[in-house]
């Protein structure tokens, strides 16, 4: 229990856990598989958006990467318009997603290293490139996704949505990745200290750039998911996922300074920040009223952690 | 240490108060002695030279006379009187008055700006006027014909011109006129005219009643200028005399270290195929053999640690992990390039050596705590639980770890950046006899050190002077009375 309680993400479960309670308790329990499954499905976007930006947030101070809204955006974009519909060919719109990432993710470091950009602007700067890309793709074009994708995104298994099993399973992926594999010591040692890593050996642009590549890939295949699940790209489908994929690093307690990520905390967050919404939509608070309880809530359950945090170093 | 050494020099009869008396000071930082219990009294009309290596304590007893630094033990007199607590505020209302190697004038405010910052009292209307009056009559006096436009940015200037207006800025009166002048290296950026220039303006200063402490390498400037040499060693004063008392082969002397020299067994592999070499911009290639122990000596700072970091940027990858890692390094800064705080000991000492200790793209813990474990006995790093944090080892035992987590690689080459530093004298023994069993193993080690006791258990020995390689040194001639004279410009012996 102690070594649980050590546990920098045990918080944000302990969050979505309490305001799930505090939603069921005003429903009565009448909507609690609903809102089980659909906490599931909008957690799994931001889970596999989230896992990306821990990934570059683990490199350490100034990196970060705020060009996931826009890769989201033109991966679902490109990906949809050329399927345009047919089952068949569902498999080439994933690859043209993936290359869609790997674009942009090169990108975006040939600017940090090239160029000697600060990431937060490279990625910005680059974030308006992609999303004009996306504008000129779509031209205000709704096309359907193919119905096999739309219904494997929307449907569930054993009463879990399909979309949560996979982003599970990245996740599995991403912990692996990040604590039994060398890759993920060395971007941990490089978030620590960037001359020490250098000094140890550690390939340093070489980690960083698979990392930014990384992030990119999985924004690129989360927006060609959500096209698919809310039936078609929109030009502003990945606006909240920006604030979304840093959030759900920080308040799943990994460290802002970097070097020091984990991914269940990931999970904790983003059901805690879509709980949070629908709790208060469900007291039926106004917009405004809502949107400020967000933030306060989001800014307590951090000091939480942060304070749980200081207190046991 | 007499209480009050000067008396040597001046006549007991006209012996005026002390300017400023340091007595009986020490400072430690963690285990290493920066200051052991100095007494140094400066008077008004006397010119201090002060030498010593690196390490010396010059640095730090500047500090504490400057009011930067507060020794842990020690007491601080001002014209009789005891100053406590003393500070820069106190320092500077008793006109004292520091010029530090690093420019400290602010790059993107013109000289006028920075000469408000410097004196305090300068405000009220009208103040660029007495400024720009105040520096130009102070660089005047000291650099005559210096050229330099006094509204003008500084970042503007060249380094020497920031040496110039940093010197004139001290020298200058704004109603508290200077009467302790602290200059630390401050020719180093001033060509020869300059220097001389700086020079006899000191010496003006000091007939009219001020009194100057000089830190310079270059001991002639020492030896004309001042009228009393104090010479530091290993935080104490260890040879104090007024200028006529020394010539420059016996300061050399009393700067040397009086320890025997410890002789190890010396090879000569210097005819052997290299294993690694690098053309300086300047002066001598450098070049390593096989199995050899290269020593990189001189004064620091002067292109020692480049050198170390070119030859490690340029072995060692920065886009695909080698499988075969041809250099290793072993950082003397800890705190800044060496240990990531956040890992256990275990993470830090197996961080450089994850390719051998994984198996289908897996770290295998088991082999991991085995390689722990050894090293752990090898170099006994005085722990109970390797997955301990890093930081709970003492500064000597984390620069243990930093040692097997280089000669734990399979690098052929050990390149090591002053790893002594504040490393206690059993942990500095042990690491000693593991290098040399290592090297006659075939290792190589290029090690760079500011102390004169490991260049002696060095094969080979380059001495570097302003980013060059100067003198190479091998067998019986690296002595420290070799390394020392390399170390200093030739025109003064």
């Amino acid at each position: 229990m102690k070594t649980l309680l050590s546990k920098p993400w045990i918080w944000s479960f302990v969050a979505a856990l309490s305001v799930w309670l505090a939603t069921i308790g005003v429903t009565g329990g009448a909507s609690t598989v609903g809102l089980s499954q659909a906490a599931l499905t909008f957690a799994a976007f931001s889970v596999l958006v989230g896992i990306g930006q821990m990934f570059v947030i683990t490199l350490g101070p100034g990196n970060i990467d705020l060009s996931v809204p826009a890769t989201m955006t033109l991966s679902g974009t490109v990906a949809l318009k050329y399927m345009d519909g047919a089952n068949s060919l569902i498999l080439h719109g994933l690859l043209i997603a993936i290359a869609v990432g790997i674009a942009v993710g090169v990108l975006n470091y040939a600017l940090i290293k090239a160029l000697r950009i600060p990431p937060i602007i490279a990625t910005l700067s680059m974030s308006f490139i992609v999303q004009s890309a996306a504008i000129w793709t779509n031209r205000g074009l709704r096309i359907k996704p193919p119905q096999v994708l739309a219904d494997f995104t929307t449907q569930t298994s054993f009463g879990i949505p399909n979309i949560a099993l996979l982003a599970l399973l990245i996740s599995v992926i991403a912990w692996v990745l990040l604590h039994r594999t060398p890759y993920g010591r060395w971007i941990a040692a490089i978030g620590q200290s960037l001359p020490a890593a250098r000094m140890a050996g550690i390939a340093v642009d070489g980690n960083r750039f698979v990392t930014y590549l990384l992030c990119a890939i999985l924004a690129a295949v989360c927006g060609y998911l959500l096209a698919c699940f809310s039936g078609g790209a929109a030009l502003n489908m990945g606006t909240e996922y920006l604030l979304m994929s840093i959030a759900v690093v920080v308040i799943g307690g990994t460290a802002v300074a970097g070097g020091d990520s984990n991914v269940p905390g990931i999970w904790g967050a983003s059901l805690f920040m879509f709980l949070v919404v629908s709790m208060l939509n469900t007291y039926g608070l106004g917009a405004g009223v809502r949107l400020i309880m967000t933030g306060a809530i989001i800014i307590t359950v951090i000091l939480l952690a942060s304070g749980r945090k200081a207190a046991t170093r | 240490m007499p209480s009050l050494p000067a008396a040597a020099v001046l006549p007991a009869a006209a012996l005026p108060a002390a300017v400023l008396e340091v007595a009986n000071a020490a400072v430690r930082f963690g285990e290493v002695r920066a200051l052991d219990g100095v007494s140094l009294a400066i008077l008004p009309g006397e010119c201090i030279g002060l030498v010593g290596h690196n390490g010396a304590g010059k640095s730090t007893i500047v500090s504490v006379i400057n009011g930067g630094l507060t020794p842990h033990q020690g007491e601080i007199f001002s014209d009789g009187t005891r100053l406590a607590p003393y500070g820069i505020g106190v320092a500077r209302s008793r006109g004292v008055r520091c010029v530090f190697q690093e420019l400290s004038l602010c790059p993107n405010l013109s000289i006028i700006e920075n000469t408000r910052i410097m004196h305090r009292t300068l405000g009220g209307f009208g103040w660029r006027t007495r400024a720009a009056a105040i520096i130009a009559s102070s660089l005047d006096a000291i650099f005559p014909g210096h050229g330099i436009d006094v509204s003008g940015p500084v970042g503007a200037l060249s380094i020497a011109q920031r040496q110039m207006v940093e010197i004139a800025m001290a020298f200058s009166d704004a109603g508290q006129p200077p009467r302790l002048v602290i200059l630390d290296e401050p020719t180093s950026s001033l060509d020869a005219g300059l220097a001389a220039q700086l020079l006899a303006h000191v010496r003006r200063f000091v007939a009219s009643g001020g009194a100057v402490i000089l830190i310079s390498h270059m001991l002639n400037e020492i030896l004309e200028t001042a009228s009393r040499i104090v010479v530091m060693k290993d935080g104490k004063i260890v040879a104090e005399r007024a200028a006529g008392g020394f010539d420059h082969a016996g300061l050399v002397e009393a700067m040397g270290s009086a320890v025997p020299h410890q002789t190890a067994a010396r090879r000569n592999l210097a005819a052997t195929e290299p294993v690694l070499d690098l053309a300086l911009p300047k002066g001598q290639p450098f070049r390593a053999c096989k199995g050899e122990v290269v020593g990189l000596a001189g004064l620091g700072g002067h292109g020692q640690t480049r050198m170390l970091l070119a030859l490690f940027d340029h072995h060692s990858p920065q886009w695909w992990p080698r499988r075969d890692p041809a250099v290793t390094f072993v950082a003397g800064d800890r705190r800044e390039n060496g240990i990531f705080e956040l890992w256990s000991i275990l993470k830090n000492m197996t961080v450089a050596a994850l390719g051998d200790l994984s198996r289908r793209g897996l770290v295998q813990d088991a082999a991991e705590a085995a390689r722990g474990a050894e090293w752990k006995s090898r170099i006994e790093i005085r722990t109970p639980d390797m997955n301990n944090l890093i930081l709970s080892l003492s500064g000597g035992n984390q620069q243990k770890v930093l040692f097997a987590r280089a000669l734990s690689t399979r690098a052929p080459v050990v390149l090591m950046d002053d790893p002594m530093r504040g490393v206690d004298v059993g942990t500095k023994r042990e690491v000693y006899g593991m290098i040399r069993a290592e090297a006659e193993a075939g290792r190589t080690f290029v090690w760079y050190s500011t102390e004169m006791e490991e260049m002696q258990l060095c094969d080979r020995v380059y001495v570097f002077r302003e980013g060059a390689i100067v003198a190479e040194l091998t067998g019986e001639a690296i002595s420290e009375h070799n390394i020392l004279r390399a170390s200093f410009k030739a025109e003064a012996a």
